[in-house]
């Protein structure tokens, strides 16, 4: 009877494993693997390799242009927002407020996302024209399209700001007064209190949110298709294409190209886990 | 000084983030020329294709729940009561739906279940269906997950349970009775992201060909002009909705615990 216990418990997680394998393992696996296949089912490089031609790369390269800037200014902007609302002396009123709203913009992505920027800032958006009626600065003169790498990162800020004041909330609140007393006893400044022992602490719990925010806007498909349709070659968007009608005339180039995304995508997660693991050290 | 900075930046985020919804929503009014009035509104709401989709995604939303809550919450109780060991491995694969995009994993399902392979579920109505809510269970994976483990650990999860079996209760019974009475707050948590998430979700539903609210908004999108701008306000207004609801919940389950 003893004998059998052990795998009776295990047999307790069989649901959970069978769905796990089945619907996250295994598609994932089986693109991974098709990636180094050929048609016929052989080993090849090729694929890969196919990664390396000039529209492909240029797609990756936006792609990873757009991820930055909209998580370096989401991480930029949600700091200085957390902060200046925990720090700044504002009414203890706005905080929860913050926190709230912060819940839902970081989850109103999407399709309708992209349709609010469009009705603010596309050619008849309500500030374009009412730069152009008020103040006669034509936005689309001066080069600015919604449509565009610009364009698409403001509107990624929409739900980067709000992940950066969830995640650094916390870290922000885990700053002890004790080190500020320390620092102001030994003479520091505001600004060296800053530079040279709240930053620091900070550091890993910010880079670490810039990795997930990164992972984030990578990823991010309907926004970007529902905003630009097809006319800005990021990854997701040709990813997209390609599932639906292979644009690429090689079904398995598209298997590398989503390899390609997880890659990206996962290397940005272990940065974010081990930052946060370092970050939870001071931080209790 | 400090003070005013920090006013500043304040204002200048809200600015940020209220003008979006002001033009949308200044937008979905505008149909009628010269006046503000709820044209849009009732074109979109008079539109069967909105009823379709908005039905069809309800419905998925629901499925999606309760696969969740049948799937999670058996599997946090059992490993937090017979195999903690392996907690951190768990939460590891939870967390993995974040990691990989949700369009890799789709492309995986069509070409790992398509007409000619092994299991041909994409062949039937019935099959993509299936897909697709399993799809979504994926997506709403590490929002259950964490929401329902983090109300497993609040309570004595092993005193219940000997308690239950001492007085002759099954598996089937303490789950249903004992355990879920317990973490239905945390469900409910978990429940409402997902909603949220379900409802407006389009990549999945595209590319699976499934007629939900994310791939009609696209669409509507794409060819009509003042009808998108309505239904962003009603997707944000769900949105706003479930996070609400979500936000409510777990404030008030901390209040539950602080009396108990």
């Amino acid at each position: 009877m003893r004998r059998f216990r052990p795998s009776l418990t295990w047999l307790g997680l069989l649901p959970f494993a069978a769905f796990v394998i089945l619907f996250l393992f295994a598609p994932t696996m089986k693109i991974v693997f098709g990636a180094f296949q050929r048609a016929d089912g052989s080993f090849t490089f090729e694929n890969i390799a196919g990664l390396f031609t000039p529209s492909i790369l240029s797609s990756y390269w936006i792609s990873i242009k757009i991820s930055v800037a909209s998580s370096a200014l989401g991480c930029l902007v949600g700091f200085l927002m957390a902060a200046a609302v925990i720090l700044g002396g504002l009414p203890k009123g706005i905080r929860s407020p913050l926190l709230t709203f912060s819940g839902v913009a970081s989850n109103f992505a999407g399709v309708p996302l992209a349709f609010a920027f469009l009705a603010t800032l596309g050619p008849l958006g309500l500030v374009t024209v009412f730069l152009k009626t008020q103040f006669g600065i034509n936005l689309r003169a001066m080069g600015f399209n919604i449509l565009s790498f610009w364009g698409l990162t403001i509107t990624y800020l929409f739900f980067q700001i709000p992940l950066m004041i969830l995640i650094i909330t916390p870290a922000i609140d885990g700053l002890k007064r004790e080190w500020r007393e320390a620092a102001q006893v030994l003479g520091a400044t505001g600004a060296q209190y800053w530079r040279m022992v709240a930053l620091p602490i900070l550091f890993p719990s910010i880079l670490g949110t810039f990795a997930l925010l990164f992972a984030n806007a990578f990823g991010a498909v309907a926004t970007a298709i529902a905003l630009t349709g097809s006319s800005l070659n990021i990854v997701p968007i040709m990813l997209f294409a390609q599932i639906r009608g292979d644009v690429l005339g090689n079904p398995h180039l598209g298997y590398a190209m989503a390899l390609g995304m997880i890659v990206v995508t996962a290397t940005a997660n272990v940065i974010y886990i081990w930052l946060r693991l370092r970050a939870e050290r001071w931080l209790k | 000084m400090k003070k005013f900075a920090a006013w500043a930046i304040l204002l200048l985020g809200v600015t940020y983030f209220v003008l979006p919804l002001i033009g949308m929503t200044e937008f979905s009014l505008s149909m009628r020329r010269g006046e503000y009035s709820f044209d849009a509104y009732a074109k979109v709401l008079a539109d069967p294709q909105f009823r379709q989709t908005f039905g069809y995604s309800v419905i998925m939303s629901l499925m999606t729940i309760a696969v969740g809550v049948l799937l999670v919450v058996p599997t946090a109780f059992w490993v937090q009561l017979r195999l903690p060991q392996i907690r951190p491995l768990i939460e590891f694969i939870t967390l993995l739906p974040l990691v990989i995009p949700a369009i890799v994993t789709v492309f995986g399902y069509i070409r790992l279940y398509n007409t000619s392979s092994w299991l041909p579920l994409t062949g039937s109505l019935w099959g993509t269906n299936f897909l697709l809510l399993m799809g979504y269970s994926t997506l709403s994976l590490p929002y259950m997950y964490r929401a329902v483990d983090t109300g497993l650990r609040a309570i004595d999860v092993r005193t219940l349970t000997e308690a239950a079996q001492s007085l002759g209760a099954g598996w089937v019974l303490i789950l249903a009775r004992v355990i879920m009475p317990n973490v239905l707050v945390a469900v409910l948590s978990g429940a409402f992201v997902t909603f949220a998430i379900v409802m407006g979700e389009f990549t999945m539903a595209a590319l699976l060909n499934r007629p939900a609210f994310g791939p009609y908004l696209q669409l509507m999108g794409a060819n009509k002009a003042y009808e998108p701008f309505a239904l962003a306000v009603i997707a944000f207004a769900i949105t706003w909705a479930c996070m609400g609801l979500f936000q409510l919940v777990t404030r008030f389950s901390k209040h539950t615990k602080a009396a108990g």
